[in-house]
């Protein structure tokens, strides 16, 4: 198995119906695994976080984070994609 | 695994509170270099920047893009040039080749600023080192990129007096060559005192040569988030004040050193060290002053602001520290005027004077920094300024350094534009009295006693 490329999507902004359907089709048909969902919604603002795991996709982070920001624009959201190290070095010691 | 709480207040950090990595600076060592021929010589200092430097800019975009972290600035720093050319350079103009050339090295590898065109002349200057200072005014205003620095004094040492007043005379030189511009070139050129051979930021980068061939540096940012961190405990106790300040700077380096950790792998180039400061700009919300503000004064100058920042600054390197394997650099507060927003409008509103700028210099890194005085100051008075700064150097055991804008043709109540991150400033009183008979005095000034402190 390759080695785990964790990552960290988040998704903000106005809630309407099939955001995680959407982003989800896009990340399986990328080979991406989810490992963790978490999600809530403040005064109608959906906000979103996932970690996965980008060890099998079969496209670069770039370019993945290109597709994303098209699928955000169409959706009507805002849709980040980071490597996960950046949150576990700020946050855990 | 991280949870979205954490996830939101990292991005919030960068998207809200202008969290940034102020600069990943490459450090050259140019001492393979020299040579007695002045062509060999710069041909071997283009080839040797741009092959070690080569991939810097391109790094830069994809750390930037995988952690969706700006990174500001991508900056070189090499071996102080009055070394590098002693032997081939034979006068002023020499030297200023090869200001040309690190300019053109720099632009090829997409460098915003290259440091070291620098002579360490803390006792005394060598032939060398006095040519290149007085090609300095030529050198900068032939040149785009190329930032300069003189180390005037150390604590070891003493004050080399007539290297302070040289300096008093080049600085009127820069600014009047570049007067149809306000006199900006002035703010490429620092002095210091205990100048230190890893920092990363301009105008007084320069790779120190206790240094390795080639190292990576990182200079951190983030007053906006120490601000916002701070408005959450309003009125609480200077425990809770300190607490705050720390975490947060753990935080924030913590960022910059992952930054160099990947730099320096992807790269191939060791990491050196990170620079722990608080580095303003001009943008609201990423200010030094505005957080002496938030912890209680009116405005930075206020009775009280010296031990505020003496406060917060120790805050930061004590956060910091733990957040970094290797510190060095400057590492504290910067409080440059035309940079800070917050420091501006204290000009601005008379409550802060030259003198109480000079005062907070002694607690926090760097000193009178970014300052725009009246165009018709006399070269002494520069010089006495420049002198003071460094006797607070020297007696402190501290990097000190005085970063003076003559702005020729204006005086008090002018204002001048820099531009971008470099801000605007308004021009500030000097002392009328006159020092001349002190600064026109040959030799240095001793070492002091390192007993007896008081």
């Amino acid at each position: 198995m390759e080695k785990k490329q964790k990552a960290v999507i988040t998704v903000v902004g106005k809630d309407t119906v099939g955001i995680i359907a959407k982003v989800c089709t896009y990340l399986s048909e990328q080979g991406i695994n989810v490992l963790d969902i978490s999600q809530t919604i403040v005064q109608d603002f959906f906000n979103m976080m996932m970690i996965v795991d980008l060890g099998n996709a079969t496209k670069s982070l770039g370019d993945i984070q290109a597709d994303l920001d098209a699928l955000g624009e169409e959706i009507g959201v805002d849709i980040k994609c980071q490597r996960e190290e950046i949150f576990e070095k700020m946050h855990r010691i | 695994m991280v949870n979205i709480f954490e996830v939101n207040e990292t991005n919030k950090m960068v998207e809200q509170e202008n969290l940034d990595v102020r600069t990943i600076t490459i450090g050259i060592s140019l001492l393979d270099c020299i040579d007695s021929d002045l062509d060999k010589l710069n041909e071997k200092v283009y080839n040797k920047i741009t092959t070690v430097a080569k991939d810097l800019a391109k790094v830069g975009a994809e750390i930037e893009a995988d952690y969706c972290i700006p990174i500001v600035n991508k900056r070189i720093s090499v071996t102080p040039i009055a070394m590098i050319g002693a032997a081939a350079c034979k006068s002023p103009e020499d030297y200023v080749t090869l200001a040309k050339t690190m300019d053109r090295a720099a632009a090829k590898v997409g460098a915003n600023l290259i440091g070291g065109y620098s002579a360490l002349v803390s006792k005394g200057m060598t032939t060398g080192d006095e040519m290149l200072i007085r090609s300095i005014p030529m050198a900068l205003t032939q040149t785009e990129r190329v930032c300069s620095s003189v180390n005037l004094a150390s604590t070891k040492t003493g004050i080399n007096m007539d290297a302070v007043r040289l300096m008093g005379e080049i600085l009127l030189e820069v600014a009047e060559l570049s007067k149809d511009r306000d006199s900006v070139d002035c703010m490429k050129l620092v002095v210091f005192c205990n100048a230190p051979d890893d920092n990363p930021f301009m105008a007084g980068a320069f790779h120190g040569v206790t240094e390795a061939d080639a190292i990576i540096n990182v200079g951190v940012s983030g007053p906006g988030v120490v601000k916002t961190a701070l408005e959450s405990v309003r009125g609480e106790s200077f425990e809770v004040l300190c607490e705050t300040i720390k975490k947060t700077a753990f935080k924030v380096t913590r960022v910059g050193q992952l930054v160099a950790q990947e730099a320096s792998k992807r790269l191939g180039i060791p990491f050196g060290i990170i620079d722990l400061s608080l580095a303003p700009t001009p943008a609201i919300g990423d200010s030094v002053a505005d957080i002496l503000c938030e912890i209680g004064l009116e405005y930075a100058g206020a009775p009280g602001t010296t031990a505020a920042l003496a406060m917060l600054n120790d805050q930061v390197k004590k956060g910091g520290v733990m957040a970094s394997s290797y510190v060095g650099g400057l590492s504290g507060a910067f409080i440059p005027v035309s940079e800070d927003q917050g420091m501006i409008n204290s000009v601005e509103a008379g409550a802060i004077t030259l003198e109480k700028l000079e005062a907070m210099t002694c607690v926090c890194s760097v000193g009178l920094d970014m300052i725009a005085i009246p165009g018709d100051t006399p070269a002494t008075t520069i010089s006495g300024m420049i002198a003071d700064e460094m006797a607070l150097g020297m007696v402190n055991q501290k990097t000190t350094a005085a970063r003076l804008i003559p702005v020729i043709g204006k005086g008090v109540g002018d204002t001048v534009e820099f531009g971008g991150l470099f801000g605007y400033a308004p021009i500030m009183p000097v002392n009328k009295y006159s020092c001349a008979d002190f600064i026109n005095r040959e030799g240095r000034i001793p070492a002091p006693i390192h007993s007896f402190k008081n």
